[in-house]
């Protein structure tokens, strides 16, 4: 174990996986002469050469496009973003190819690439880079969708994504990336897609939630819920939302008979949403309160500091859900 | 009035795509650009043979409702893609659009895979899950036919990727119709292509019209090929695309070119479709029977016959036709007793391994 910033914990997954196969490459908007426009990529143009990790032109379809391409003839591509906000402009490829080669062509075909980068708030950036665009992902079948919360579980998922044969979306919160911690270093070290993880054990309530939802707005709610108002919450990260673990939520939710949902979104056709009517269908007999669920405000986040705080869900607003659901005033 | 808006049609008329545009007469026979055993192009003949005829009965069996959707024929347009998959190798990858049965029938598909996908059977080169435009052979480098217009352009780009990669002997042939090059991936490709070296092809058949739209209606360069050089240093090649000689000498050159140096070739492949974009058009609209009556005059296979008249006399050419006949005959009855995928099928194929999804064996997860 090692202490370590998210961002290098990313880092050392790729160095450790391009190590370990020669048909990964690196590719994306600035990753190499640059270091990465977050610095994920920081120094692996030294240790592998401009043949694995490749500056791209500004060209998201393009190079996301190619990417697919060379995954679906073997080879490993993982694709960066400089942020998700981009792929916007490489949707057709990710939907119209990369969810669709292996059921279009019978099976003929797999495609095992990672599409990674930053994705929701940066802080002050406006509206066209803060966006927290998961459920366009987990929306279409043939790609999966992970979404790390610590240093710990960002490098181990980043490994499985690169080692499975499926298309993942693989997507980083923008503002993890200097969040520190402990890290397993060791190369065989990795986490199941598709698995939920009961982050903190509870009893009263069942918080969902995924992202940098779990340190910066759940943790902090949860430390005021039961410090002051003795709720015990069970928190359950969802490491993949597609495929969405829904044993481990349904089994905590049947246990607490509460449920909030948590989620750095916007509230319509979201994750959350579908995850709210999920728990109400597979637990409706075990719920003793309607299910609440937190999200961003529905509109396009402001630049001016304060209109952004108050669009993002913040601790405040956990709590209070958490009180709604517990009938406390 | 009427007399201007014959006026304004004639002048339309003159700027619109004719057959004179790439061969000098329909009357003088151009000698054949390269000189291939007879035995080859014998093979060739019969490819173009074989989807022509494999197309009438597609059509057929359309208004038969045997096959449903979208359908595209490749007749008129068969020397475009005969003269290129002749001239590739084994190791060689195509990408197709839509229109893709030709291909697909040439390039390790038989007749009974291809007519059982457009009957939606299980015994489809996919399983029955792709239909008309989603033809797959991959053991054989045949990568699919894509539904969107440019979609599959990188796709190629990143075949080429990967052989330059790992230096293979190989090339990426990526065919498009020239509607194609008004995508933005396909100037994202051909960018990435040239600053990296990979050994693509891009070839362009361009049939004069995206759907119904004629190419200088859609394109500020109705000169396609001269659209590749200056902005992307990709060399670009105007070819008889109704010559299937004129079309295995340009690709044979493009992928010596490819593979030595690495550089990728554009090709606008100038060629005519008889039919209307699909089966729902009746092509009336945007083009004149005498337009089309022009180019047939210009057969890829009248052509070839005409080039080697010792090699095609009439009796070879029935007898051939004769069992083209019972080979697509016998795809049609093949399909038509083959059984539709299994419900269970619809589980399957979607993901490798996912919870409430059939994995690779068979089992729901």
């Amino acid at each position: 174990m090692a202490e370590m910033t998210f961002r290098e914990a990313l880092g050392l997954a790729l160095a450790q996986e391009m190590e370990r196969d020669d048909q990964i490459f690196l590719m994306g908007e600035e990753v190499a002469q640059y270091q990465g426009a977050y610095k994920v990529s920081q120094g692996l143009l030294e240790k592998f050469g401009e043949k694995r990790v490749v500056d791209a032109p500004i060209t998201e379809a393009g190079f996301v496009g190619l990417g697919i391409g060379a995954a679906h003839v073997g080879m490993r591509p993982v694709i960066e973003v400089m942020t998700f906000n981009f792929a916007i402009l490489a949707l057709d490829q990710i939907i119209n190819n990369a969810a669709k080669l292996r059921q279009m062509s019978g099976g003929q075909i797999e495609v095992p690439m990672v599409l990674r980068g930053p994705g929701g708030a940066g802080g002050s950036l406006g509206s066209q880079h803060s966006q927290s665009l998961e459920q366009q992902y987990v929306h279409i079948p043939g790609i999966k969708v992970v979404m790390p919360s610590t240093p710990d579980n960002a490098k181990a998922l980043l490994k499985a994504a690169i080692r499975d044969p499926d298309p993942v979306i693989f997507i980083e919160s923008e503002k993890l990336y200097n969040s520190r911690g402990e890290v397993n270093e060791d190369p065989d070290y990795v986490l199941p897609i598709g698995k939920a993880n009961v982050h903190k054990e509870g009893t009263d309530v069942t918080i969902i939630t995924w992202s940098r939802m779990l340190t910066h707005v759940v943790e902090p709610a949860v430390e005021i819920l039961e410090g002051e108002f003795g709720v015990s919450c069970e928190i359950i990260d969802c490491w993949s939302l597609s495929p969405l673990d829904f044993e481990t939520l349904t089994n905590s939710v049947k246990k607490t008979g509460r449920c909030v949902v948590v989620e750095e979104s916007w509230p319509k056709a979201s994750v959350g949403a579908w995850i709210a009517s999920e728990m109400y269908a597979r637990c409706f007999d075990y719920l003793d309160a309607e299910i609440a669920r937190v999200y961003q405000k529905d509109v396009p986040l402001s630049y001016a500091f304060n209109l952004e705080e108050i669009s993002l869900p913040r601790p405040v607003d956990v709590v209070e859900a958490v009180k709604q659901v517990s009938y406390i005033s | 009035m009427a007399t201007s808006a014959q006026a304004e049609d004639k002048a339309k008329n003159a700027k619109s795509p004719s057959s004179s545009e790439v061969s000098d007469s329909q009357s003088a026979i151009p000698k054949p650009r390269v000189d291939l055993p007879a035995e080859k192009l014998m093979e060739m003949y019969r490819q173009m043979l074989l989807i022509r005829r494999f197309e009438e009965r597609c059509a057929q069996q359309y208004q038969m409702g045997k096959i449903k959707g979208f359908c595209h024929l490749y007749i008129g347009q068969e020397a475009v893609g005969v003269g290129t998959v002749a001239a590739l190798g084994e190791k060689d990858y195509i990408f197709q659009t839509y229109r893709d049965h030709g291909q697909a029938l040439i390039r390790g598909c038989s007749s009974r895979e291809v007519m059982a996908e457009l009957f939606g059977k299980a015994t489809g080169c996919s399983k029955g899950k792709g239909g008309s435009m989603h033809m797959f052979k991959v053991s054989h480098g045949m990568m699919g036919g894509n539904g969107i217009v440019g979609g599959h352009v990188p796709l190629a780009t990143g075949v080429g990727w990967k052989l330059m990669y790992n230096k293979e002997k190989a090339v990426a042939v990526c065919f498009m119709g020239e509607a194609a090059m008004n995508q933005g991936v396909f100037h994202e490709s051909l960018n990435m292509a040239s600053l990296w070296n990979l050994p693509v092809i891009y070839i362009v058949e361009n049939n004069l019209y995206g759907m119904g739209t004629a190419v200088h209606r859609a394109s500020a360069e109705p000169e396609l090929h001269l659209r590749t050089p200056g902005a992307y240093r990709i060399r670009g090649v105007k070819v008889d695309g109704m010559d299937v000689l004129e079309m295995y000498a340009a690709i044979d050159e493009a992928r010596t070119i490819a593979i030595e140096e690495g550089r990728p070739t554009f090709i606008n492949a100038v060629c005519y479709r008889y039919r209307g974009h699909s089966m729902s058009d009746p092509a009336k609209t945007y083009r004149t029977k005498d337009e089309v009556s022009q180019w047939q005059l210009r057969d890829p296979m009248k052509r070839l016959e005409a080039q080697y008249p010792d090699l095609f006399p009439e009796e070879k050419v029935e007898a051939l036709e004769k069992e083209i006949k019972e080979e697509v005959m016998d795809a049609i009855k093949f399909a038509e007793d083959s059984p539709f995928p299994n419900d269970r099928e619809i589980w399957s194929d979607v993901y490798i391994d996912y919870p409430g999804y059939i994995g690779p064996d068979g089992e729901f997860r």
